[in-house]
């Protein structure tokens, strides 16, 4: 089977193309918006929209990949939960670094998201619904505030959706900063007005999260890809994808490419498809070493995996992770040691401070590179970095995936570029750019 | 029951625990920090690391949070793998990157938790190259030290402060490497649990100021077994000592009271032992308020010839131990004797004693009982101010809805964060109904305040209300109506309700509606308790005591001449009768004899007085709320002239040359308590003397690294003072001898090899949790049906207030109220100097109309007989009353039963907060 | 007690109303804590010690509680800062595509190192996580407005924009 000529191909960013930017509501009723999510509110079970997920085989966006469908059926039926809310929240904290795609759904086509939010609650019946917005995204805010107020207007969300019993109230939290907060669990926590501390499981969110109900979190491009699956069923979304996995993904590449950007691709498009055809290759004079698949804390793939498909299974089986598909790339202009500086410094200071490996183990290691990128390395530093990594990177030896995530670009950066490591131990001295030497050392 | 391997061995471990609860309880050695028996499991510190194997052929193991993984059957793991020994002694290496190695100057040293983790894990030399972080410290009042730069981030203090202790103001802020535990600005810690962040903190953050100030490391500490004075629970202490100062207070474990905690009064209180104002010597008064220093032997020549001429009248205490009272008893004469209670508390005590009697077993509730009643009434007693631990047990009960909650959702109930995150803020209900607002309003379902009177028509009506056995109450106010309804539906709904109630508010009618209304609870179903505070340490067991008189009749028989001879045991007599009976009945009696520890009204009026040991000098028996008699040890030999009450008393009867009272022992005096049937089972109370471990051996006072021994006088005297011999006690004055799980009630100290800290408390347990494997100390006794005695007639005269629906004044007057206060009303932790620098100043409360009336605003001052109050405006106060802080240095220590005046004081100044800070 | 700041006086009509907005969205008045913050300090630029306290009151907390919160949160100021607050990325794509050179043309310009505040009131400098803008790394914001590395060329010009 093949996609159909006429039938969509770029669900999720098609309508942003024709309107050449913002597509509002007017456009985006005009291009059958609203209509899907009228589908599943009257002419569907919420079981039935359950199922038609899972079997489309949408996996979450967020990073870890999880089947949308199954994730939605762990919230208990009505029968076996107490009353009271069930609740949707839309995980829009973006802030893994290199990573800018929800931000882009949402300044674009505000309604997409809406649109998927209506059909998921209606998927787990919930009645509220929060938009978990990072604080810093004030576009966003205002694209969407604006679409809540329109959709809200045309009856959209509120009480008695399309004439039926089915109500929706939907709201954004703008956050107060702070990556832990797209932990989803933290989320919960930071959505109850706490500090963002990551919780214990169990009690998984869907059988008690926000405010002890129920609760179902989503990433922004998983929900944006509900109501194309809606529209066009399970089977054209199976087609969409170029692997093992299905639909599309917003891909993502930023670097010394010649045209760094985001592109809405077949999943399991090519690393090398992506960098050459779409960003356009690297640019003059830079020659590409390594790659964080999937933002900052995925583990570097080098150019030996440029052929690899950009799904989760493959990029797993390289030993990373697709995570949010937009790929950060160091080329040989860049210092190993001081980029892996520089991402534990991220994941040293976004810490959330509650358990220990992580709380004073990830500064420890920042203030080991710090040392090693200034040439004040020392030998034994390497084991040091290795002993630490191992026993902070282990997902379980820390409270949630925060420090696991932190370890992956620097275990592998060991594992990948090990000689520049003991080559500034050596030699004292960074052997790249010397400026670094100066800069690096006034920080320490 | 679920098995589990560890490392090999097989082990039967509880139903429902965790894989470090497990452990720990089978004396395995596993490093902890964030966990606490009391607090549950956060998973914070991942110090608790051990290997776990899936199957039976899983040979690598993954690391596992111990804390945080259920102990079922069939698992296996390893403690001792060098993987979960790498990362554990990794855990500690992160930890100790910002720890200041300040040790030698830290007050926790030496039972420091941290260094025994430190030791334990095998980390030993530094490789961060880093700074360390480093924090400004906080003013946080008289009684703890901050100390920040040791903090590890284990979060059990605001886990503790907050969570558990419901405070406020201590938070934790911050995040990543840079997280600070304290308040958002420097001042006084507000809870009055506060204290127990001493031993809460694994290291030196959080350390007792008082002891600090007068520092003694642990190991040259000499401790006993003692109680605390405090108040009318029981809580059991270590008490310590060296050079004859009572150094600090700390917890002592006791599975069905205390558990792990105690409250501020009673462990900053007891430095009243300490106080400028002990009275040391024997003195005689040669004018007002001036004695002379008098030879023992002369002092008890004098006493037994002032006994011996005519009637002599002995007045006991309710804060001296059994033996004193019984002592006096003796001494004077069951017909001659007053248990020492005011007439009022004497017949509630009474009745207490009644309505107790008249229950199944059972009925009376420790307080870990406390802790598991799923509704709670509490009926006109405050008792944060009275009974403070009790409030704290109170606190936790209202967890058991979230704990309902949890299992349902599979939730394992130690997990404390996923517990209170899936509950919210689902409670059980707490009822409080009180004169004023309370501390324990922010968890109550609803509160109602109004007068005593009030009050208890509000119980009675609740009691109407579950059974048609009580009458309905026509007066009962409409303000009361809703809080009676929401009781009736909470009581009836619960299994397991508490109802409490108490002697503070002096009124009957409390103790008979929370009576009637366990009493109309009762069912199948339902089995209610019925908790009564009474007022002090021992008030339950004086309240035991045959006592022919009541006080009043007492000082009445001394100022008709009846009697020419007064003893006075233990207790300032202004404080249980009207003044004037008081000083009347002083100044009339031939001779007053006077024993006790500080110095007081009734003491300056004493002919001769004693000094009296206090709990910590002597060895003897309290009876708790719930008729448990426990036995206090002397922790050290007290200076001077100082001896128990019971000592001076048989001296005297020597002298005297009777041969009834010759008891040379603590225990002979025990076992003739037995003889008075009410206080028969003390002797069970704690071993005898003759008591030896099984290796023959007497339990130490002393560590055994107790240091300086030869050398601790050598400023004074290069001989080395001989070690007293106890032959008292079971216990040694020195180092020798073992204390590996005594007897419950003799365990002086908790330490175990590699654990210096108290969190070596584990290997005294049977588990964690449980009793303490040499048996839990106390003996209870029988509550006492002694209404229909013939002493209990002529209490009435004035303690029999019946209940109304209003005890506003008219025109003519006030009446007064008492209101206790944690920090000032009980008369001993009074003087104690942290203790002062809490207290309010006294104080009178007033409605604002009454105010208006009187002319006065907040904070000016407002006279009442000779007593200058700073007002307090409470609209919760009925009009034509006005609470007082009764008993506070200051305050009246009395209050009369009608109306009093007030007026206006135009010459109050207010005194000058001590507290200058915060 | 006195000195207890009045609630409806410390905070405006306006705070007080959007915060009420907010809360009604939510299951508790606590819950609202973050939003609450963000409101005040929206419109006084920063979350000083009455700030604080009355925002607590009105949310029925304990001020200790809220602040707890507060410093939690790196978007939330509890110390006064410039009118205007740039925020330069410090994340892996900004630093692949060399913003530690952007970062020294910023602090030249302003005369102030990250973490201060220029003289004269102006601006704050502020480190930032990635913001979502690799593409045009490195990038920086200015209140509400992000300026992608095509725009900061002319870096005088875009501060000059912000009085
Ligand atoms: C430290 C950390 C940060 C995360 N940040 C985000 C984020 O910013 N956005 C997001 O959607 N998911 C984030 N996640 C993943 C979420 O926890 C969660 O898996 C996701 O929101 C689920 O949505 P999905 O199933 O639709 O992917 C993060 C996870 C971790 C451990
Ligand atoms: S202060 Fe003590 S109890 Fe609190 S987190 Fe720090 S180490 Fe733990
Ligand atoms: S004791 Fe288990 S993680 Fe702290």
């Amino acid at each position: 089977m093949e996609i159909q000529t006429g039938q969509e191909t770029k669900p999720l960013t098609q309508r942003i193309i024709d309107a050449g930017g913002l597509v509002n509501l007017a456009t985006y009723e005009a291009a059958g918006g609203y209509a899907a999510a009228r589908q599943a509110i009257t002419e569907m079970t919420p079981a039935e929209v359950r199922d038609l997920v899972k079997e489309a085989n949408l996996r979450g966006r967020g990073g870890a990949g999880f089947p949308t469908g199954v994730k939605w059926g762990f919230v208990p039926p009505p029968e076996k939960r107490s009353l009271g809310h069930v609740y949707l929240v839309c995980n829009a904290d973006e802030m893994e670094p290199g990573t800018f795609k929800d931000r882009y759904l949402m300044e674009y086509d505000p309604h997409l998201l809406i649109e998927g939010m209506i059909i998921a609650a209606r998927a787990i019946g919930a009645d509220v619904a929060y938009v978990f917005l990072r604080g810093e995204y004030y576009e966003a805010y205002r694209q969407l505030t604006q679409a809540i107020a329109d959709a809200t207007r045309l009856g959209y969300l509120g009480e008695r959706l399309f004439d039926t019993d089915f109500k929706l109230h939907l709201s954004i939290h703008r956050s107060g900063g702070r990556y832990i907060c797209g932990e989803e669990t933290a989320l919960l926590n930071a959505l109850e007005g706490k500090r963002a501390q990551p919780r214990t499981k169990p009690p998984f969110p869907p059988a008690s999260g926000a405010w002890g109900r129920p609760t179902i979190v989503n990433n922004v491009e998983t929900l944006c890809n509900v109501p194309g699956i809606l529209r066009n069923g399970a089977d054209w979304y199976q087609l969409l994808g170029s692997g093992e996995d299905a639909g599309t993904k917003l891909y993502g590449v930023s670097g010394r490419v010649n045209k760094p950007g985001l592109w809405e691709l077949p999943i399991g498009t090519t690393i090398r498809e992506l960098i050459e055809v779409h960003a356009g290759g690297m640019k003059s004079g830079y020659t590409l070493r390594g790659i964080l698949p999937g933002g900052a804390s995925t583990d570097f793939l080098t150019t030996e995996h440029l052929d690899l498909k950009m799904d989760y299974g493959t990029i797993q089986a390289a030993g990373s992770r697709m995570g949010t598909g937009t790929m950060i790339l160091m080329d040989d202009s860049v210092c190993p040691v001081a980029m892996a500086r520089n991402l534990q410094h991220f994941f040293a200071q976004e810490s959330c401070g509650f358990c220990t490996p992580c709380r004073e183990g990830l500064p420890w290691l920042e203030q080991l590179l710090a040392d090693i990128d200034a040439g004040r390395g020392k030998p034994g530093d390497l084991e040091l970095l290795d002993k630490n990594s191992a026993f902070i990177g282990a997902p379980g030896n820390t409270f949630c995936l925060h420090a696991t995530g932190a370890i992956e670009p620097l275990a592998s950066a060991l594992k990948y570029f090990r000689e520049d490591f003991e080559a500034h131990i050596e030699q004292g001295r960074c052997p790249y750019a010397p400026q670094h030497i100066d800069k690096q050392a006034v920080e320490a | 029951m679920p098995h589990i391997k560890v490392d090999g061995v097989d082990y039967e471990v509880a139903e429902g625990v965790n894989l470090l609860h497990a452990c720990l309880s089978h004396g395995l050695d596993l490093p902890y920090f964030c966990w606490h028996e009391a607090l549950g499991s956060v998973g914070a510190c991942r110090q608790c690391a051990v290997l776990a194997y899936k199957d039976e052929n899983d040979s690598r193991g993954r690391l596992t949070m111990a804390c945080m993984t259920p102990a079922t059957d069939g698992t296996r793991i390893s403690i001792t793998a060098a993987h979960a020994r790498e990362f554990r002694a990794s855990v500690i290496e992160w930890l100790m990157e910002n720890h200041p190695h300040d040790c030698p100057v830290c007050e926790e040293g030496g039972e420091c938790h941290l260094q025994d983790m430190t030791v334990m894990t095998g980390h030993t030399s530094r490789r961060y190259r880093g700074n360390k972080r480093t924090w400004e410290n906080q003013y946080l009042g008289p009684f703890i030290n901050h100390e920040m730069n040791r903090c590890i981030t284990c979060y059990r203090c605001v886990r503790f402060y907050d969570d558990y202790a419901g405070g406020t103001d201590l938070q934790a802020f911050g995040s990543r490497g840079r997280m600070y535990f304290g308040r958002a600005a420097d001042g006084v810690l507000e809870s009055p649990f506060a204290g127990n962040l001493v031993e809460v903190c694994p290291t030196g953050v959080f350390t007792d100021k008082p002891f600090s100030a007068n520092y003694t490391r642990k190991w040259d500490l000499k401790s006993a077994p003692s109680l605390c004075s405090g108040c009318s629970l029981g809580c059991n202490t270590f008490a310590s000592e060296r050079y004859g100062v009572l150094k600090r207070i700390h917890n002592r474990y006791h599975v069905d009271i205390n558990r792990y905690f105690i409250c501020d009064r009673g462990r900053f209180g007891m430095d009243y032992v300490n106080s400028e104002n002990r009275i040391r010597q024997i003195g005689e008064r040669v004018d007002a308020g001036l004695f002379r220093p008098l030879e023992a032997s002369d002092a008890l020549q004098r006493a037994a010839g002032m006994i011996g001429t005519g009637r002599t009248v002995g007045i006991g205490s309710p804060r001296a131990s059994v033996e004193d009272n019984h002592a006096l008893r003796t001494l004077v004469g069951a017909n001659n004797f007053c248990a020492g209670l005011g007439n009022r508390e004497a017949a509630l005590m009474a009745l207490a004693g009644q309505l107790y009697s008249a229950m199944p077993e059972g009925a009376i509730p420790t307080l870990h009982e406390v802790e598991q009643a799923d509704a709670v009434l509490i009926l006109g007693e405050d008792i944060l101010h009275t009974a403070p631990r009790l409030a704290l047990a109170i606190r936790q009960a209202i967890r058991n809805e979230s704990f309902a909650m949890a299992g349902d959702a599979g939730v394992p109930l130690w997990q404390d964060a996923g517990v209170r995150g899936h509950a919210q803020h689902a409670h059980s209900p707490v009822l409080v109904a009180s004169m004023l607002a309370t501390g324990l309003d922010d968890i109550a379902a609803q509160t109602l305040n109004a007068s005593p009177g009030v009050l208890a028509s509000a119980g009675g009506q609740i009691a109407h209300e579950l059974s048609a056995d009580y009458a309905a109450v026509d007066d009962l106010p409409d303000t009361a109506a809703g809080f009676v309804e929401a009781a009736v539906t909470a009581l009836a709904a619960a299994r397991q309700p508490l109802i409490v109630t108490g002697i503070s508010a002096g009124e009957r009618g409390l103790l008979e509606a929370a009576a009637n209304i366990v009493a109309g609870l009762r069912s199948e179903e339902c089995q209610p308790r019925l908790l009564i505070c009474g007022a002090e340490s021992n008030s339950f067991g004086v309240s035991l005591a045959d006592a022919e008189l009541a006080m009043e009749t007492a000082l009445e028989a001394v100022s008709s001449g009846s009697a020419d001879t007064l003893i006075v045991l233990q207790n300032d007599l202004f404080r249980r009768a009207d003044a004037t009976l008081v000083a009347e009945a002083l100044r009339r009696a031939t001779n007053v004899i006077v024993l006790d520890s500080l110095a007081n009204p009734t003491a300056e009026a004493a002919h001769l007085v004693f000094p009296a040991a206090t709990v910590v000098e002597a060895t003897g028996t309290l009876v708790n709320y719930e008729y448990r008699a426990q036995r206090f040890y002397q922790v050290f030999i007290p200076a001077g002239d100082i001896q128990p009450g019971w000592r001076w008393l048989a001296d005297i009867a020597s002298v005297q040359g009777r041969e009834d009272m010759g008891w040379r022992q603590v225990d002979d005096v025990v076992r003739d308590c037995e003889r008075v049937p009410q206080w028969s089972g003390i002797s069970d109370a704690a071993p005898p003397a003759s008591y030896r471990t099984p290796t023959g051996e007497k339990v130490p006072r002393e560590p055994h690294r107790y240091s300086g021994r030869t050398a601790m006088v050598a400023d004074v005297t290069l001989h080395e003072p001989k070690t007293p011999v106890d032959e008292e006690t079971p216990l040694a004055y020195s180092m020798e001898g073992v204390n590996v799980n005594p007897p419950g009630a003799l365990l002086p100290y908790v330490w175990s090899p590699g654990w210096n800290s108290n969190q070596s408390v584990f290997k005294f347990q049977q588990r964690v949790g449980g009793s303490l494997k040499g048996g839990d100390p106390g003996m209870h006794l029988a509550p006492l049906d002694n209404a229909n005695a013939a002493s209990t007639r002529d209490y009435s005269s004035n303690g029999d207030r019946q209940p109304s629906s209003s005890d506003a004044g008219n025109e003519a007057g006030f009446s007064l109220l008492s209101v206790p206060t944690l920090f000032g009303s009980e008369e001993l932790s009074a003087n104690a100097a942290a203790i002062r620098e809490r207290m309010p100043n006294p104080y009178l409360i007033l409605n604002p109309d009454d105010a208006a009336r009187l002319e006065v605003t907040a904070g000016q001052g407002v006279r009442y007989a000779e007593y200058s109050l700073q007002v307090h405006i409470d609209a919760a106060i009925a009009t034509g009353t006005a609470a007082i802080p009764v008993g506070m240095p200051g305050a009246p220590p009395w209050l009369p039963e009608g109306p009093v005046t007030l007026e206006r004081d135009l010459d109050f100044t207010p005194p000058p907060t001590i507290i200058a800070r915060g | 007690m006195s000195t207890e700041p009045d609630v409806v006086n410390a905070l405006s009509v306006q705070e007080i109303d959007a915060i009420e907005a907010q809360i009604a969205h939510l299951p508790d008045r606590e819950s609202a804590a973050i939003e609450a913050l963000q409101i005040v300090q929206r419109a006084r630029g920063w979350v000083s010690d009455d700030s604080l306290h009355a925002t607590a009151q009105l949310l029925g907390m304990a001020d200790a509680a809220l602040d707890s919160i507060a410093t939690f949160y790196n978007l939330i100021y509890r110390q006064p800062v410039g009118r205007h607050i740039i925020m330069l990325c410090d994340s892996v794509s900004c630093f692949v595509m060399d913003g530690d050179s952007l970062r020294g043309r910023v602090t030249e310009a302003l005369g102030v190192e990250l973490g201060q505040t220029t003289a004269d009131g102006r601006f704050t400098l502020l480190p930032i996580v990635c913001l979502g803008a690799c593409d045009r790394a490195p990038v920086m914001l200015i209140d509400d407005q992000l300026f992608g590395a095509e725009q900061l060329t002319d870096l005088d010009a875009i501060l000059a924009r912000f009085e």
